[in-house]
């Protein structure tokens, strides 16, 4: 499915998606999965998806990510940051994430490659993640949610 | 939004009156259809800024406000640091001193249209715009402590820019108090690259014609002359202001209970001016705001460079730079005292009127220039400072249209081509590394600007002067 898809409706990736919601001048993104780190991975790729389709995007570096928190929604801040700063750092742009949380240490790969006007033709720069309908919850018994508005 | 939550208090001023834990009252400037329109969240916000420790008269939103982080966009709240008054990172925003800066070419329109594609072509070769997009300009660290120090006046002596560029810009170009060492090594390492860029979003480059003149006068003053064009560029700190605003938003919105400061919610927070914290954020902040003027600056010369090559007389000199994302100390009046407050613009510009002293002497009797950002379509338009400004909102007015829809509705509504398309068919020359991002900023998107010129002007916040018709616009 398209990153253009209808607000709220989900990007089925098996038992793990994310989707896009609506808020005012920005975008919501959030992630869904069986785990907690699969629910970052998601949101994530939410991320992404607000700048540009994630599909075609080459695997070709890997940058890693360290965190730690107090809180897990603090923690999910502190990973959306953390990728905001290596996507404007490094000018990439990321198709694939692997995350481990352990306690409220977030260890996490994220795969991609430079940035390319022509081939990625990104639609927003993201500045940072925010406060703003932050969440990360268990849902049900095997369903997590990780949640927040990006200001683009 | 429900009207009958307001107190009337003008056809186009309404007051929230106090209620739980709010310590002034809150009021939004707008016509009775702007303010219908309104989210729910921007009476939320504006009554949750009304509960910050130290605040001054009330908490105010202008025409074009809509649902921001903690504050609303379009809100204007003044603190005072001897009544435990707080300053707040989300009450600047990500984009510190996010702005907008108009240069006169004095070139009619016709010269621009017989040149129209090839000059657009030339801009946005010349000035980086987008996600990616590398400035010319590498800074070392000597260079970058010397650019958040000097701001505007950095990039003059560097050959960026004119010296008389800077009485023409907030502050001289240069922002007091600015620490760069309060600045994250972060910060610095996401700018190091992104001077002279335009960045991406709502941010633009544009040659506009003068199509309306509404004060002869004040136009006269400003240099407007219907008929001639303008060059308009809309952007902020880029990299390191948006890593100022992550990093302290977030150190704030966990220390609030440290200072003993009940956050209705976490988007306000904030800090005691008084605190090492606060301090620290107001030296960031101000560094960032140099960041941005600096950066404006910088492209300012690289669309001189642009013009010199299609005219010969490219002077293009400036305006006025106007900032609407700030922070920033000033005196005002307050229960009948000069007083020393912080007053916060987050998607608001500052709007003194006639006789300020820190205008220039040129524009000194006429009132600031406030300068107004409409969508691609729709134009802009310069408003100017007046008397009234003052008591009604600490000399603020609004800052652009505000958007009426959100990204995704609106790149579901049309498509990139199509908005290019139909701008073409109305003169206008739009260029962009993405048509999602065209689609995404849509005039459709966006609110009436003239509505909420119509009304910042009937709330005696500023007004009107000239309206400005795009030409060539360049996106990120």
């Amino acid at each position: 499915m398209s990153h253009d898809g209808p607000p709220n409706d989900a990007h089925d990736r098996g038992p793990a998606y994310w989707e896009h919601f609506p808020h005012g001048a920005d975008i919501g993104i959030r992630g869904f999965g069986p785990t907690l780190a699969a629910a970052f991975e998601q949101a994530a790729l939410a991320m992404t998806a607000a700048v540009t389709d994630p599909a075609p995007i080459r695997l070709e570096h890997a940058v890693e990510i360290e965190a730690e928190a107090a809180k897990l929604d603090l923690l999910f801040l502190d990973w959306i940051n953390a990728l905001v700063f290596e996507m404007a750092d490094r000018q990439m742009v990321f198709g694939a994430f692997t995350v481990t949380i352990d306690g409220r240490r977030l260890q996490a790969k994220a795969f991609g490659e430079h940035v390319s006007r022509a081939r990625h033709a990104p639609a927003v720069e993201v500045k940072g993640a925010t406060f703003t309908e932050l969440a990360v919850v268990e849902d049900r018994p095997g369903l997590w949610r990780a949640q927040c508005v990006i200001d683009v | 939004m429900d009207l009958s939550r307001f107190e009337k208090l003008s056809d186009t001023a309404w007051r929230i009156a106090p209620f739980g834990a709010m310590r002034a009252p809150g009021v939004i400037y707008a016509t009775e259809a702007l303010i219908a329109a309104m989210d729910d969240k921007v009476f939320d916000q504006v009554a949750n800024v009304a509960m910050l420790p130290g605040i001054v008269r009330a908490s105010y939103a202008m025409p074009d406000a809509h649902w921001g982080y903690g504050f609303p966009i379009g809100g204007v709240a003044a603190f005072d640091p001897d009544a435990g008054g707080v300053v707040s990172a989300g009450g600047v925003g990500f984009d510190v001193s996010c702005g907008v800066r108009t240069h006169l070419t004095g070139l009619k329109r016709d010269q621009i249209v017989a040149v129209q594609q090839e000059l657009a072509d030339a801009l946005y070769a010349h000035v980086p715009v987008g996600v990616g997009s590398k400035g010319k300009i590498e800074l070392n660290p000597q260079d970058m402590t010397a650019m958040l120090a000097g701001g505007a006046e950095w990039a003059v002596q560097n050959g960026w820019g004119r010296a008389e560029d800077l009485e023409r810009i907030e502050e001289h170009g240069r922002a007091d108090g600015a620490d760069p060492a309060a600045v994250s090594d972060q910060a610095k390492k996401r700018q190091r690259r992104e001077m002279g860029t335009l960045g991406s979003g709502n941010h633009y480059l544009e040659v506009q014609e003068i199509a309306e003149v509404f004060d002869e006068a004040i136009a006269a003053a400003y240099g407007l002359v219907r008929g001639e064009c303008v060059v308009t560029i809309h952007c902020g700190s880029r990299g390191l202001g948006h890593q100022i605003g992550t990093e302290f938003l977030r150190e704030m919105a966990v220390s609030s209970e440290r200072y003993g400061i009940d956050l209705p919610d976490r988007e306000l927070a904030c800090a005691p001016i008084n605190s090492e914290l606060g301090q620290r954020y107001l030296g960031a902040m101000r560094a960032a705001i140099n960041c941005a003027l600096a950066n404006r600056e910088i492209i300012g010369h690289l669309t001189r460079q642009v013009f010199a090559r299609f005219f010969r007389h490219g002077e293009l000199p400036l305006m006025f730079d106007v900032s609407h994302n700030t922070c920033k100390l000033e005196g005002h009046d307050a229960d009948g005292k000069l007083r020393k407050l912080f007053v916060h613009r987050k998607g608001a510009t500052r709007a003194f009127g006639p006789g300020d002293p820190s205008l220039p002497e040129a524009l000194r009797p006429f009132g600031q220039p406030v300068l107004i950002g409409g969508s691609m379509g729709a134009g802009s338009y310069v408003m100017a400072g007046i008397a009234t400004s003052e008591s009604q909102a600490f000399s603020s007015a609004c800052h652009g249209a505000g958007r009426q829809m959100s990204r995704h509705a609106a790149s579901r509504t049309w498509s990139g081509r199509q908005v290019v398309d139909a701008l073409r068919a109305q003169g206008i020359i739009v260029k962009s590394p993405s048509m999602r991002g065209i689609a995404e900023e849509a005039p459709g998107a966006y609110k009436d600007v003239r509505a909420v010129v119509d009304s910042a002007e009937a709330a005696g916040l500023a007004k009107k002067v000239a309206y400005l018709r795009p030409l060539i616009c360049i996106k990120g």
